[in-house]
């Protein structure tokens, strides 16, 4: 009784160890597998937030990974099935977020600091080298 | 009484820090030294009474005194007395008090060092009373970890199992430590500012603080990130969560500060560049404490999180930072500025460097914030994760280490880069070496995977070069010493990175009892699962033989966890590591009557720590030197010259 009490204890809560997919879940194909793994390491757990969904024990984690493997299977590209997820879940689901224009700044700022950084750095280095020329400390 | 007693001298201790403030800040005019006295003595006093409230939060903790609120929310009677103790700071309440006591110990030793003018300690500790003062008022009004409760229960709640750890137990004080640390590197930045003495001596002074923060920070994060390796049971080591986030951006900040901080002791160079990195580097700190504390993130972190006390800490943030913005942007432009220096020179290494450090924190800054105003600002609900900073993180870092080797050999004002070359071209022959042998012998071949190897055996063997090039290491100036030190740690990190990231192998499968898997060249074979009881727990825990040439060379024992108290779960991982390597287990759910589990081998996977471990030692060898007699290590420098 203590053991099912248990076993009903763990699957209850976001748990912190790994359940994913095992045994006779996986796909029979072993590139198809790989795709699927691919696919749901890129993807966020809506319940568990700061896993992906090969990391989340939860139950609807392991329902889009059914749910995967079941587009993988029907001959969805990779891209098919993130669109196909993302349609139900928004762009929340994606690690890696879209490029569009409300993300601009979030994947071009990086780029913008460094250049003007390195602008500011070649600016200081100049006047650095004029000062020596003129021989003033 | 304890409780009362806490309240009391917490009460006491907010006193103090606006005699601190108000005697400090007027004893940065020259002619008020009865001022700066006081001041001095509000600094100690304030540290006798939040150290009694510490004392006291820490004495209703160890007996179990559930006529304490806080208590009675985070502990238990059947808790093993080290998480009573670790306790104390697992709650918000006790994690803001800890925050306040690391800031009470910083003033102490601002008091006691008397480092720079007295007008510039004067000014430093008025800039601390600020900020215990608002750190005080804060804990009294939201977050008072003295509040009654009546009837007192029977039992406690207990602590987040989670929590209950010994590297989670020692990591929030060493993130304290670090965070807190950049808070005496901001006042001194703003004394310096206040009292115009905006020379190197505020920088000398302020050092030994820096480099206390960049220690604890550097071992904080280590710490927890070997906690996340070992308790979230998914190999993985680093997550970009927002509360990891919030720590290494005032570590990146604190790294560039550390280097710009050197070229303005030496050299003047960079005066108002160090002063906002030390601003910045605190504010990083305080944005940090936000977002960890006031519940505008949900991540696997958030364990304590109320958005009623966002407002308040979000006024403090504020306050804090744009007011030494402000004096920023209104006595910096009065500082005599600019030294002369050849495009190749130590000068212009440490900008590089600085630049580069900048980005980087910039980088995880938006990526880490940008989810949350989009949400707030358009309602759209995005998500940052690893993949986006592989993708503009990674190749900024991957500049910066490839261009570590170079600061060390160029000269003050004038570098030669043809000797730098010639001196460093035995490091780049072993990286070439170690890239062709990466691509040759390592399968699945990988050109990232060879080239991110050999950055770190450049970085490595550049190290090692400096340590032996400078001949006797008795007589190695202690910075050089240091500065190898840290930069092996960082190379030593990378090959860890690498090998985990890029060649670590995977297997995931439900095992009935007799029944085996392989993974790199193991066998693992399931021999049953045992239930177990521990002092506050119920486990599963699975007993694992790992064979290898048919022969059963270990057995290992992955655990689950249940907190019945808490109502939660905890997995303990299992990992048997050769120093080289981790063979890393973690126990899954039952299926019928098999059981998942997931196995890694991670090459290289301890390196990580161990470079981490290094790089704090490079800190501490500097922070050595720094107390040691200057004149002593020039005496052998110029004897080995």
């Amino acid at each position: 009784m203590k053991r099912v009490l248990l076993t009903l204890f763990f699957s209850l809560l976001c748990i912190h160890a790994a359940f994913a997919v095992a045994g006779s879940e996986k796909l029979a194909d072993p590139k198809l597998e790989a795709r699927a793994v691919a696919l749901q390491k890129e993807l966020r757990c809506v319940v568990c937030q700061g896993q992906s969904l090969d990391e989340s024990s939860a139950p609807l984690a392991a329902d889009l990974r059914h749910l995967i493997r079941v587009r993988i299977k029907a001959g969805d590209s990779d891209e098919q099935v993130e669109q196909y997820l993302v349609a139900r879940y928004g762009d929340f689901i994606l690690m890696k977020p879209p490029l569009e224009p409300l993300t601009y700044a979030l994947w071009f700022g990086p780029l913008g600091i460094l250049l003007i950084g390195g602008a500011a750095v070649m600016l200081v280095i100049v006047r650095a080298r004029k000062r020596l020329e003129s021989g003033s400390p | 009484m304890t409780g009362e007693i806490g309240q009391l001298a917490l009460a006491l201790a907010f006193a103090l820090s606006v005699v601190m403030a108000i005697a400090g800040l007027a004893g940065a005019r020259e002619t008020a030294s009865p001022s700066r006295a006081i001041a001095s003595s509000a600094a100690i006093g304030m540290f006798v009474f939040v150290a009694l409230a510490f004392g006291a939060l820490t004495y209703a903790f160890v007996t179990s005194d559930f006529s304490v609120l806080n208590v009675a929310q985070n502990s238990h009677t059947a808790k093993p007395m080290i998480y009573k103790i670790t306790g104390v700071w697992g709650s918000h309440e006790g994690s803001m008090l800890l925050w306040v006591f690391v800031l009470a110990i910083y003033s102490l030793f601002i008091v006691f060092a008397q480092r720079g003018s007295a007008r510039l300690t004067s000014a430093a500790l008025g800039v601390q009373g600020l900020l215990a003062c608002a750190f005080l008022l804060f804990i009294l009004f939201t977050s008072n970890p003295f509040l009654r409760l009546d009837p007192m229960p029977f039992e406690g709640a207990g602590l987040n199992p989670l929590l209950q750890d010994p590297g989670l137990a020692m990591h929030p004080p060493m993130l304290y430590i670090g965070y807190v640390g950049l808070s005496a590197a901001f006042s001194y930045a703003a004394a310096a500012l206040i009292t115009g003495e905006s020379n190197a001596a505020w920088a000398r002074a302020a050092r030994p603080f820096m480099l206390l923060a960049w220690i604890a920070l550097t071992l904080g994060i280590t710490l927890g990130s070997w906690w996340a390796y070992y308790v979230l049971g998914w190999g993985g080591f680093w997550f970009w969560d927002p509360v990891e986030n919030a720590a290494l951006m005032p570590w990146l900040i604190a790294t560039a500060l550390l280097h710009s901080a050197l070229a303005t002791e030496r050299t003047g160079a960079f005066r108002s560049w160090t002063l906002l990195l030390a601003i910045l580097g605190f504010s990083l700190s305080l944005i940090g404490t936000f977002l960890v504390r006031s519940g505008v993130l949900s991540s696997v972190h958030a364990f304590a999180s109320d958005p009623t006390r966002g407002v308040y800490i979000l006024a403090m943030l504020v306050a804090a930072i744009g007011g030494a913005l402000a004096l920023f942007a209104w006595r910096a432009p009065q500082l005599q500025g600019g030294t002369a220096f050849e495009p190749v020179s130590k000068e212009s290494a440490l900008l590089l460097n600085n630049v580069l450090l900048s980005a980087a924190a910039a980088t995880v800054f938006i990526g880490t914030l940008y989810p949350l105003l989009l949400d707030a600002m358009t309602g759209q609900k995005i998500s940052v994760g690893p993949p986006y900073f592989a993708i503009t993180f990674a190749p900024i870092f991957v500049v910066l280490i490839a261009l570590v080797p170079f600061g060390p050999r160029l000269g003050w004002r004038n570098g030669d880069w043809r000797a730098a070359l010639r001196v460093l071209a035995p490091a780049f022959g072993i990286a070439l070496v170690a890239v062709l042998a990466v691509l040759a012998f390592v399968t699945p071949r990988s050109l990232v995977a060879a080239m991110a190897f050999g950055l770190g055996l450049w970085t490595i063997s550049a190290a090692g070069i400096d340590l032996a090039k400078r001949g006797d290491i008795r007589a190695l100036p202690i910075g050089a010493f240091a500065s190898a030190l840290a930069h092996l740690g960082l190379g030593i990190t990378l090959l860890g990175i690498t090998g985990t990231t890029l060649w670590r192998s995977e297997a995931l499968d439900l095992l009935k009892p007799g029944q085996t898997m392989p993974i790199a060249g193991y066998t693992l074979r399931l021999e049953g699962v045992q239930l177990l009881h521990g002092p506050n727990y119920l486990a599963e825990r699975a007993t694992v033989s790992v064979i290898a040439n048919n022969r059963i060379i270990a057995t290992m024992a992955p655990e689950k966890r249940a907190f019945p108290v808490e109502g939660q779960a905890t997995a303990v991982t299992a990992i048997r590591t050769t120093g080289f390597s981790d063979l890393y287990l973690a126990l899954g759910d039952q299926r019928g009557s098999g059981w998942v589990i997931r196995a890694y081998v991670s090459p290289l996977a301890p390196f990580i720590w161990f470079g981490g471990a290094f790089m704090a030692l490079g800190g501490i060898a500097s922070f050595w030197g720094r107390l040691r007699p200057r004149r002593v290590s020039e005496a052998k420098l110029a004897a080995a010259e």
